[in-house]
């Protein structure tokens, strides 16, 4: 049965690349590669990291933007739904939610510097009438030393993609009679949530916090766009010796991958403790009966926190599409002085081969994605066996293992195999991290289907086949259509895999935005980054228009 | 085993050992067997067993035969056991029309013929000329006969019934009820009915078992 | 993803033969050169990041097909050492014929590199190119010497670079702007924050340590010679002392660098920063004509003369193309092509010819330029100061990065 295969081809792509990735990274890192003449194992990659200066530096730097990212964002997540779920204010986010989670992360980094700094669009708009700034201030805000604009990048991006997870957690625990019962006791809103609610949502979203420090600590696109260069977080500094000419830097990028395991490792634990902490403080606040009933400032700045993030990167995309058709623009001129094309017409050539790879990359591995999700949950339907704890871990595995850590292995085992910076290649590794994705996002809507329209075409005489395609893919046309266009984001968005695996031959529009990043030149990046974040529109858009308009004479086909 | 009807031989259901029902019973064409009993007493589990749908986390021993013929082992779409829910479940991505297509057998070939068939089932439900509308456009009334339009052109071999009036108001219930009870006599189906309602079984006219009391 | 590129090379490799190398092209038969070169496929290795460079090449390519039959594909990199590791893991496979690269845009450490490992096509052909007639060798000793490593005709000459400073006019007068590296850190002082320079390892931040280091130094020869360990601390304190004393006063403090020359552009353009500096005398005319800085921006140069260079073409010695490499050295070479490359609207790279040793018409070429509002004229540029051995340029990076590099 075609369905068998689903379970056995996820379980495949999500370990096999990640596991043979990490030996391939393991080998190196104690000196064995013999295509480089190493050929026995010693410690002198770690002697040589070691060595290197400022390591350490940058080791914790990597720490605590996983650590700082993920609870500034937890905690902001937490204290809007807290506070604000229910209300309308809740549901108007909640729709800015898809447009917010398609922006690519370089593209969100990109927005965020044309918006703070020291000639960014803010310090444009209040100067020099409010801050008598003729010129920019002399300020260190991108790439300050602290990380502080990096961690800021990261958490405007993974403010939405708690809060998705958060909403999916959520009707499970009833939240609107339980917040009636919990108020009736007398709690303020936070607190009543806090004490009441969170303590059986959190379980629920602890993997992709898990994922959220994972990715924080390893981030390479946004760490180089935003992070500090002097030194550079650890990742960013292990990818460049990746891709030094110098061959025997691998075995020093290889050591250097093991240490940030070691660093992403080290913040989850360090996190553990801090959940432990936590679960404490809230226990012995709720046991002591503390109401907390005047929490207005904390829901207000719930709120604002909210709001800025989100607001910062539609400004920000703002400021990008404007730098994209700019002629001079001189500080403090709020607005160019001239519009033109000039800048599209010159970058448009050089853009179609990176367009042409980002899109039939995307859209393939999207489609594999889906079908493979398809059959896992067909599988499970037939067995009536829902995957337990370890499917799911499995299934955040590429999201749990730092990036750099299985993909320097990866890439040399594609090498090996012949197949390094193929189109194939690139889509397989596309595939690894679209998969979890398009899984955890079709699970709901496949669950939420209601199964007795099957048992009515199987009592009609129809077999599975046409159950499923005259019956269950129309109307779960408009669920798929909505994984698939996240599938695309994903993919789109993908930078790390796609430099490693693409060997800088096969180049996406999110790469080469991300290399122009250090040429500072704000057109063409303007550019690009309207590029990456039109094309996750264009899909959300394609799977929002087509069904509405194929099932446009059904009322109940609308949502 | 030359009966015609449905048979139910012998049939027991169990979960992890602990026996939720068990059931002998014959269904002459044209009769309705009721089973009735509380929410959780494992009414639908046997419609789904007799349906070919149930979970496999269930054990079973017996049983059924329709018109003689065993289809214990059959899959569901080789039953041939036309299903109502209390739901009508109308595909909203078919016309009522497309609906009533689907269901009608392959075995009637040529459009005008399929038409035909189909024209000729929604005029039986007091439904003539409606296979164009969005079935979200049809009133509560208006979708349940269309269901059992549905079911009908489908040529079962016997109906399952599973509380198929109780979302329905009182007048339009006796309604509809008399409409597909009168409709399987005529067309001479066996009908297992799942209710909790007193006022179906009695309408139903029929044998009545009570299971999970 | 400079270099992922090659790496396929080392690792797939092995196992090619190694025969002996062939016999090259003469470059002295000129007209068998011509003949063995159509129909040949060269594969150029150049630094790919400016759109006017690339289009500059491809208008070469499309004379190249016309004239001699010749294919010339263009391999963008982003750092040509990937290409010098190309041709050093092929000659490490045994692969010492039919190679991957046929022409290298080139000079400093990379040519030392190959120079050193005999990975260049010998003997010297660049001086028996029928254009090397018009080269300006008597007053542009760079093109003999590359970064004081001789050349000995193993690469041929593509066009010049100077070290040159631009400001905005409109903000910045003319009669306080520095006069030499001392003058600079006194004007910084009285401007905090409004100077820096590339975060080396970039190679125009290099070239500006190489500046102050080539204006502090006691001796001068001192810099002609290989770097010798035991006196490197006491030859570089004085451009140490220089950096230490900048440092406060630049651009964020010192605690960031623009990371090359392209973001330092910007930072003028945004009036960040004050004055920045190119190796390429014609980026600012080239600049304000793209909208990207305003057209009050113009050029300086240190009377005491700034950094000044000349880059190359080579050939690797197991290039496969070697007879339509040497025709596309030529063609570059010609004063066609040399006229066309220092027009500011194509490229703005200033000749490696003498314009007197052309023909009236040719000269023509050269006199129709517009040079544009910001770009100085030939002999405004100042005096040249000879380029460091190269090894001298690797060792302060490291010593740039120790001190400055990894924060505080």
């Amino acid at each position: 049965m075609l369905t068998r295969l689903g379970p056995i081809l996820a379980i495949g792509l999500l370990t096999v690349p990640v596991l043979f990735g990490l030996a391939g990274t393991i080998l190196p890192a104690f000196g064995y590669l013999p295509a480089l003449g190493g050929t026995s194992f010693n410690l002198a990659p770690f002697q040589r990291l070691f060595a290197e200066p400022a390591i350490f530096m940058s080791a914790l730097m990597s720490l605590a933007a996983g650590l700082v990212t993920a609870a500034f964002s937890l905690l902001t997540v937490m204290l809007f739904t807290a506070a604000w779920g229910g209300t309308r204010i809740f549901v108007r986010i909640q729709h800015l939610l898809s447009p917010l989670l398609s922006v690519p992360h370089a593209a969100t980094a990109f927005a965020l510097a044309f918006l703070i700094a020291p000639s960014g669009l803010i310090a444009r708009m209040i100067s020099p009438e409010l801050t008598g700034w003729q010129r920019p201030p002399d300020l260190l805000i991108i790439h300050d030393p602290l990380g502080l604009s990096m961690m800021a990048g990261l958490i405007v991006k993974e403010i939405p993609f708690l809060l998705l997870v958060t909403l999916a957690a959520l009707p499970q625990v009833k939240p609107a009679r339980m917040r009636a019962l919990i108020a009736s006791m007398g709690y303020g809103r936070i607190s009543g949530f806090v004490f009441g609610l969170w303590p059986s949502i959190y379980p629920q979203i602890r993997l992709p916090v898990f994922a959220v420090i994972a990715f924080a600590t390893s981030v390479v696109d946004v760490a180089a766009i935003l992070g500090p260069t002097t030194p550079a977080p650890l990742a960013v500094r292990l990818v460049n010796w990746m891709n030094d000419p110098d061959l025997s830097m691998r075995f020093l990028a290889s050591a250097g991958a093991i240490l940030q395991l070691g660093v992403t490792a080290a913040a989850v634990v360090i996190w553990i403790g801090l959940e432990r902490i936590g679960a404490r403080v809230r226990e012995r606040l709720a046991c002591a009966g503390r109401r907390f009933r005047r929490d207005g400032v904390l829901r207000l700045g719930a709120l604002a926190v909210m709001l800025a993030s989100a607001g910062a990167i539609f400004a920000g995309m703002t400021a990008l599409a404007l730098w994209s058709v700019a002629g001079l623009w001189q500080y403090p001129d709020v607005l160019p002085a001239r519009f033109e094309l000039r800048n599209w017409m010159r970058v448009l050539p050089n853009l179609m081969e990176p367009l042409a790879t980002t899109l039939s990359v995307a859209l393939v591995s999207t489609v594999i994605a889906v079908v493979i999700a398809i059959l896992c949950f067909a599988r499970e339907d037939q067995t009536a066996r829902p995957p337990g704890r370890g499917a799911l871990t499995v299934l955040y595995l590429p999201l749990l293992v730092p990036q750099v850590a299985f993909l320097f292995g990866l890439q040399l085992l594609f090498i090996l195999a012949g197949m390094e910076a193929t189109w194939t290649a690139l889509v397989f590794a596309h595939l690894v991290f679209v998969l979890p994705y398009a899984w955890l996002s079709l699970r709901d809507p496949w669950r939420a289907f209601d199964r007795r329209y099957d048992q009515i075409a199987a009592g009609l005489g129809k077999g599975p086949v046409r159950r499923f395609f005259i019956i269950r893919l129309p109307m779960l046309a408009r669920p798929l259509l909505a994984v698939a266009a996240i599938g695309f984001s994903v993919s789109i968005g993908l930078y790390l895999p796609t430099v490693l695996v693409g060997a800088g031959r096969l180049t996406t529009i999110t790469t080469e935005a991300v290399a122009l990043a250090s040429g500072g030149n704000r057109r063409v990046i303007g550019i690009y980054a309207f590029m990456q974040m039109l094309l996750p529109a264009a899909g959300f858009a394609v799977a929002t228009i087509v069904p509405a308009l194929i099932f446009r004479r059904y009322r109940d086909m609308h949502v | 085993m030359t009966d015609t009807g449905l048979f139910i031989d012998g049939v027991a259901i169990t979960l992890e050992g602990r026996e939720i029902l068990s059931l002998t019973r014959k269904v002459a064409p044209g009769e309705v067997l009721t089973v009735m009993g509380p929410s959780g007493a494992g009414k639908s589990t046997l419609l789904a067993y007799i349906g070919g749908v149930l979970d496999s986390v269930f054990s079973t021993t017996g049983r059924v035969f329709v018109d003689g013929v065993d289809v214990t082992a059959l899959k569901p779409e080789d039953r041939h056991m036309g299903v109502l829910f209390q739901d009508p479940l109308l595909f909203p991505h078919m016309s009522v029309g497309g609906n009533l297509m689907f269901a009608l057998p392959e075995a009637v070939r040529g459009r005008a013929k399929r038409a035909a068939h189909v024209a000729h089932a929604l005029e039986g439900v007091g439904l003539a000329g409606l296979e164009n509308r969005d079935p979200a456009t049809l009133s509560g009334g208006q979708k349940a006969r269309v269901a059992l339009a549905r079911v009908l052109v489908s040529s079962p071999r016997a109906l399952l019934l599973d509380e198929p009036f109780s979302k329905l108001d009182a007048d339009l219930r006796a309604q509809t009820r008399e409409l597909v009870f009168s409709k399987a006599r005529d067309s001479g189906l066996p009908v297992l009915l799942v209710t909790h309602d007193e006022a179906d079984a009695e309408a139903a006219c029929g044998d009545i078992v009570r299971i999970g009391a | 993803m400079r270099s992922l590129v090659f790496s396929t090379a080392i690792l797939a490799l092995g196992a090619v033969s190694a025969s002996a190398g062939q016999g090259g092209p003469n470059p002295d038969d000129w007209a068998s050169v011509l003949e063995d070169a159509r129909g040949e496929t060269v594969y150029f290795n150049a630094w790919g990041g400016s759109q006017n460079i690339n289009a500059y090449i491809e208008w070469a390519g499309a004379e190249l097909k016309e004239r001699y039959g010749v294919t010339l594909r263009h391999v963008k990199l982003e750092d040509t050492a990937s290409a010098v590791a190309t041709v050093v893991a092929e000659k490490a496979a045994g692969r010492d014929e039919s190679g991957t690269v046929d022409l290298i845009w080139i000079n400093g450490e990379n040519f030392a590199a190959m120079k050193r490992q005999g990975l260049l096509l010998s003997p010297g052909w660049a001086e028996k190119l029928p254009n090397w007639a018009y080269v300006d060798v008597e007053n542009k000793p760079t093109i003999r010497t590359d970064f004081t490593v001789p050349v000995e005709g193993l690469e041929s000459p593509w066009g010049m670079a100077k070290l040159v400073f631009f400001y905005d006019s409109a903000r910045t007068q003319v009669h306080t702007l520095p006069q030499d590296a001392d003058s600079l850190l006194k004007w910084a002082k009285k401007n905090p924050g409004r100077f820096s320079y590339p975060q080396p390892p970039d190679f125009i931040g290099t070239s500006f340590l190489k500046q102050v280091l080539a204006e502090t130094v006691e001796n001068p020869e001192m810099l002609q010679v290989p770097v010798d360990e035991d006196t490197f601390d006491q030859v570089t304190r004085p451009l140490f002392d220089y950096l230490d004393a900048l440092n406060p006063v630049m651009w964020r403090s010192g605690r960031a660098y623009p990371q090359n020359y392209p973001a330092m552009k910007q930072l003028l353009a945004d009036s960040e920063l004050d004055i920045i500096f190119a190796f390429n005398p014609a980026e600012a005319s080239n600049a304000i004509a793209n909208g990207e800085l305003p057209d009050t921006v113009r050029s300086f140069t240190f009377p005491e003369g700034t950094l000044s260079n000349t880059h190359f073409l080579t050939i690797p010695y197991n290039a496969t193309a070697k007879a339509g490499a040497l025709v596309t050295a030529n063609f570059f070479l010609s004063p066609e092509a040399q006229a066309r490359k220092q027009d500011p609207a194509r490229w703005g790279d200033p000749t490696v010819l003498a314009l007197d040793k052309l023909e009236p018409e040719e000269r023509a070429r050269f006199d129709a330029i517009d040079l544009g509002v910001a770009t100085l004229r030939p002999d405004e540029l100042g005096p040249a100061l000879d380029e460091p051995h190269p090894s001298w340029m690797e060792r302060i990076e490291t010593e740039w990065k120790r001190r400055y590099g990894v924060g505080n």
